[in-house]
């Protein structure tokens, strides 16, 4: 088990600039103009909080937490 | 009776004879009437409801029938509970168009099988996804401690309405601290269950993965009554676990000796006010809680946690995102697309990491019984602010109003927040638990309780 503190990386901007209009076409999210300052700041940070979760090295067999029963 | 009254003497008086269950609601509908213009803590009265009820107790009492622990002891809930004949708004103005509820959330059944009279549904931020208590649809809850302060989110109304006197127990929901956080700035004592341990049947959910409901009360006692009524396995509710009631009354009153306490340091210490670190030095103090603990990896819990909540909230609402984005409230729709666009491996590796985090958790209560640590960073806020100054540093408000709470319903673990009547505001501490363990926080928080290191302070109207 490997304990890697956070690299904490900044995407560039126009990556997530793509990834808003990829995405949103893809979702068939209306987004309006004045509406993306916001969500790319938001998207920012969640995928900052993201790869820092996923940086955390756990082994292929682990499961993940929700479990389901049949 | 008293406004401040709890619902354990409401319930004692009635039952005696000495007050009517009719009374005790007229009362309180009374109080609704005069304090609610300043606290907005209500977005429906059930008046009739609630008289129709209260005038059902006070018969049964008349012809000898047996009467429930809260014979005539007014409450309320958070608007996402289902209440029959009522939309379920949550917080919302889309969900304004849904159809009355039908049928009664669980929990409204169960403390009104109980001898609980409803009187109406608070105010919340919307959709949950909020830590602040304010809604620009129907106005923010205001804190009765200060009305320019916040109540805290996202059961602002149901922190403002037990913290006002309007009633003695109301329901919130909790998915990242939404019961913690008001209890905190409200001065309340709040109780988040286990995950699994309170049916959420008939709510409208936010993050199916974190989503837990519970009480707050003015006293540990009615925070008791209230669990000890609502627990039990609820079919309808597939997260709601298969065990059997295990009341806490009996328990509450036998005191913290021989439990083995510590407190969270590092992370828990870490973008902590001043108020926050005096409030759990208190509670440590009254415990002769001297020992401290690492939770391990908190602050990637906590991000885990953020990332879990904006896709699966996402997911939630990706329909009304569609057709209706224009209806959200403009910072929560901005979140929510936000989420809706997380590579799906990310939200995964977060739910695998969860798993390993639990472990390591599950660990630490080998050695201790319960864990504290403080409920939020700071006091309530003014409504309306947007940044706070932490360690020196202007941090952004709202994301960290939740540091604290989210590592811990991550995982689901019970907690009982505390109020620490610290002057001018209140803050909260909570009492962190192994699963399944609420006996042991609420027998704290009783102590605590008794030793007036915990409080819930009166404000003046």
């Amino acid at each position: 088990m490997t304990h890697a503190e956070p690299n904490v990386h900044e995407l560039p901007g126009e990556t997530l600039d793509a990834l808003i209009d990829a995405g949103a076409a893809a979702l068939g999210l209306p987004v309006e103009a004045d509406w993306k300052p916001a969500i790319k700041a938001n998207l920012a940070v969640t995928l900052r909080l993201a790869n820092m979760v996923a940086e955390f090295a756990l082994p292929d067999e682990a499961e993940p937490a929700p479990t389901f029963e049949a | 009776m008293r406004a401040w009254a709890s619902a354990a003497e409401i319930a004692e008086t009635v039952a005696a004879g000495k007050t009517t269950a009719l009374e005790v609601a007229q009362a309180a509908l009374r109080r609704i009437t005069e304090r609610d213009k300043t606290l907005n803590a209500f977005t429906a009265v059930t008046r009739e409801r609630a008289l129709a009820k209260a005038r059902a107790i006070d018969a049964d009492r008349a012809a000898g029938r047996p009467l429930g622990p809260l014979a005539g002891v007014p409450f309320a809930v958070k608007n996402l509970f289902d209440v029959t004949g009522l939309a379920t708004l949550a917080g919302s103005k889309i969900n304004r168009d849904r159809p009355p509820a039908g049928t009664d959330a669980t929990l409204i059944q169960r403390l009104e099988a109980a001898g609980a009279v409803l009187v109406g549904a608070l105010n919340m931020g919307e959709y949950a996804y909020d830590f602040t208590g304010e809604n620009v649809h129907d106005g923010p809850s205001r804190n009765p401690h200060d009305p320019s302060r916040m109540t805290g989110g996202s059961s602002g109304g149901t922190g403002g309405a037990v913290a006002g006197g309007l009633v003695p127990i109301a329901l919130g929901s909790d998915t990242n601290g939404s019961i913690r956080v008001p209890s905190s700035f409200c001065g309340l004592f709040g109780l988040k269950p286990t995950y699994g341990r309170l049916s959420r049947a008939r709510t409208f959910p936010f993050v199916a993965s974190f989503d837990h409901l519970g009480p707050l009360a003015r006293t540990t006692g009615d925070l008791a009554l209230a669990y000890d009524a609502m627990q039990g396995h609820d079919p309808d509710d597939p997260v709601c676990a298969a065990r059997p009631i295990e009341p806490a009354v009996p328990l509450v009153t036998q005191g913290a000796g021989g439990l083995r306490i510590a407190v969270a340091g590092g992370y828990f210490k870490r973008g902590a006010s001043p108020e926050a670190l005096t409030a759990v030095a208190r509670v440590a103090k009254a415990l002769d809680a001297t020992r401290e603990i690492e939770i391990p990896e908190a602050a990637r819990a906590r991000a885990a946690a953020f990332v879990i909540t904006t896709a699966e909230g996402a997911a939630l609402h990706l329909d009304r995102l569609r057709t209706r984005a224009r209806d959200f409230e403009p910072t929560i729709r901005d979140r929510l697309i936000s989420g809706a666009l997380v590579p799906g491996s990310l939200v995964i590796r977060a739910q695998k990491f969860r798993r390993w985090y639990r472990e390591q958790v599950l660990k630490l209560f080998e050695d201790v019984d319960a864990i504290l640590a403080p409920a939020t960073p700071f006091p309530a806020p003014k409504i309306g602010q947007q940044t706070m100054m932490l360690d020196g540093q202007e941090v952004p408000l709202r994301p960290n109003i939740g540091i604290f709470t989210q590592p811990i319903s991550f995982v689901g673990l019970p907690v009982v927040a505390v109020p620490v009547p610290l002057e001018p505001l209140p803050i909260g501490v909570q009492i962190i638990a192994a699963p399944w363990r609420e006996d042991i926080a609420l027998r704290i928080a009783y102590t605590l309780e008794a030793c007036k290191a915990a409080a819930a302070p009166q404000p003046a109207d």
